[in-house]
């Protein structure tokens, strides 16, 4: 294949393996997507408290981001998606976070699956542009459906929090990650309601959103001793 | 070695953390990773060589702090560079995982403070105080320290651990307290060659006058080095 060539649709399954796992260096261990804030106020207290957290992060933030996922891997403008995201991000503290994590994870795509249309987005936002976005480009530069990218981000919304909570309540890891086990069906119908959205293109895209999880990103932002960025 | 097609990817190289050139061909500023234990002395070892170098090196910091942004405060407090030339990232419950599994937040620290201060010589990593396997990716430094100190006992060269055994440059801090913790120096010092064979070992009390000089002579040396290198 020459360089510079696309890959064709669903060559590689097995890289939304690579792009979905926790270890892909893009800077989300140090975020725990607002469970360190739901640990200290209490909500957050063990698996079952853990499951609900979770469940709600799903179906309104990681909607969110997997319909914008989804529509960027579909080949939506990226820089008209990353206005959309913040519309979608009434919160300073997590639109900054979003923007930073973007700017990681394009470093880390544009090393493990290079492409035109990252590297334009990269020039336009040099400071970052929005992670789901991001996160969308990438699943289209491995030959990735908008579906698949769908499910990275929906994933990462729930798996985040998961090893957040076993590592900020010593939660046991074999709980937490029953959790995971049991939201996945959802994970499943959350993942093709984005997907089906993006195909309706920019105007049909999910816009859910937490109001709690919007407050107590800004005030777990001010907080002076933290263990995650978010 | 450049396999890749000329101007597929012109912003690449930029990219790739080990690459010593700039965009425009100069080389970018030297990369020294500072590891080890919580309390061994990585953050005083980061100021007496900022005050040491200063004057003639363009330097910035990064801190990795495990929970806090105190690092970074005790530098900025302690007024040994300007504060836009620190900055704290934030590893998230692993600073082990900043500075080797994840490198990326690290990476953006460095770039933003080249882009802010302008051409720095030399930039310095302290990662938070970890264990005694925490080791920096070749990705985001050029070299590394691994600071221990006499009182978190004289067998931790003979244990050795990647630290130990691997860092560019062994610091054992705080001999000044050797005769009250009962530390043997010159067992370290045996342990410490059988562990690291020809790779340097300094022995330090910080709370001297002048007492981080073997250290900033080991910096001035991988600085020179890293100036003569190819273009």
């Amino acid at each position: 294949m020459a360089v510079g060539e696309a890959i064709p649709p669903t060559a590689s399954r097995a890289a939304l393996l690579v792009l979905a796992d926790g270890r892909f260096p893009a800077g989300g261990h140090a975020h725990s997507g607002g469970a360190e804030a739901a640990v200290k106020a209490g909500r957050v207290r063990d698996a079952g408290t853990l499951e609900a957290f979770c469940r709600g992060r799903l179906h309104t933030a990681g909607l969110t981001a997997a319909g914008l996922a989804a529509a960027a891997a579909a080949g939506l403008d990226p820089l008209a998606l990353d206005e959309a995201a913040d519309a979608r991000t009434p919160s300073p503290a997590l639109r900054a976070a979003a923007r930073r994590l973007g700017r990681q994870l394009t470093r880390a795509v544009r090393a493990t699956w290079p492409s035109p249309e990252l590297d334009a987005l990269a020039a336009a936002r040099p400071r970052g542009a929005h992670q789901p976005i991001v996160l969308g480009l990438a699943a289209r530069a491995a030959g990735l459906t908008p579906l698949d990218a769908a499910y990275a981000a929906v994933y990462e919304s729930v798996s985040g929090p998961a090893t957040a909570v076993v590592r900020l309540l010593g939660l046991d890891p074999f709980d937490a990650t029953g959790v995971l086990a049991r939201l996945a069906p959802e994970l499943d119908a959350v993942a093709a309601r984005a997907a089906d959205a993006a195909r309706g293109g920019l105007d049909a895209l999910p816009a859910g959103a937490a109001p709690l999880l919007d407050i107590m990103a800004e005030v777990h932002a001010a907080w002076p001793v933290r263990l995650f960025a978010t | 070695m450049h396999l890749d097609h000329p101007d597929a990817y012109p912003h690449r190289h930029t990219y790739s953390a080990a690459h010593p050139l700039r965009g425009d061909g100069s080389r970018r500023a030297l990369r020294i990773g500072l590891g080890g234990p919580v309390g061994s002395g990585k953050t005083a070892t980061v100021a007496a060589l900022c005050r040491e170098l200063r004057d003639r090196v363009s330097i910035a910091v990064v801190t990795n702090d495990i929970y806090t942004r105190e690092d970074a405060e005790f530098l900025l407090r302690n007024a040994v560079l300007p504060p836009e030339r620190i900055t704290a990232v934030e590893t998230g419950a692993c600073p082990h995982t900043a500075i080797r599994d994840d490198i990326s937040a690290n990476l953006e620290a460095v770039e933003d403070l080249e882009e802010a201060v302008g051409p720095l010589d030399l930039i310095l990593v302290e990662s938070g105080g970890d264990n005694l396997t925490a080791t920096f990716s070749k990705g985001l430094v050029d070299a590394q320290i691994f600071v221990i100190d006499v009182a978190g006992g004289d067998d931790i060269p003979r244990k050795g651990g990647p630290g130990v055994t691997t860092a560019d440059l062994l610091v054992v801090n705080k001999t000044d307290l050797a005769p009250y913790v009962g530390a043997d120096l010159e067992g370290m010092a045996r342990d410490a060659k059988a562990q690291r064979g020809d790779l340097p070992v300094a022995f330090t009390s910080l709370a001297a006058e002048g007492g981080v000089g073997p250290v900033a002579d080991w910096v001035r040396a991988q600085l020179a080095a890293w100036t003569a290198g190819p273009r």
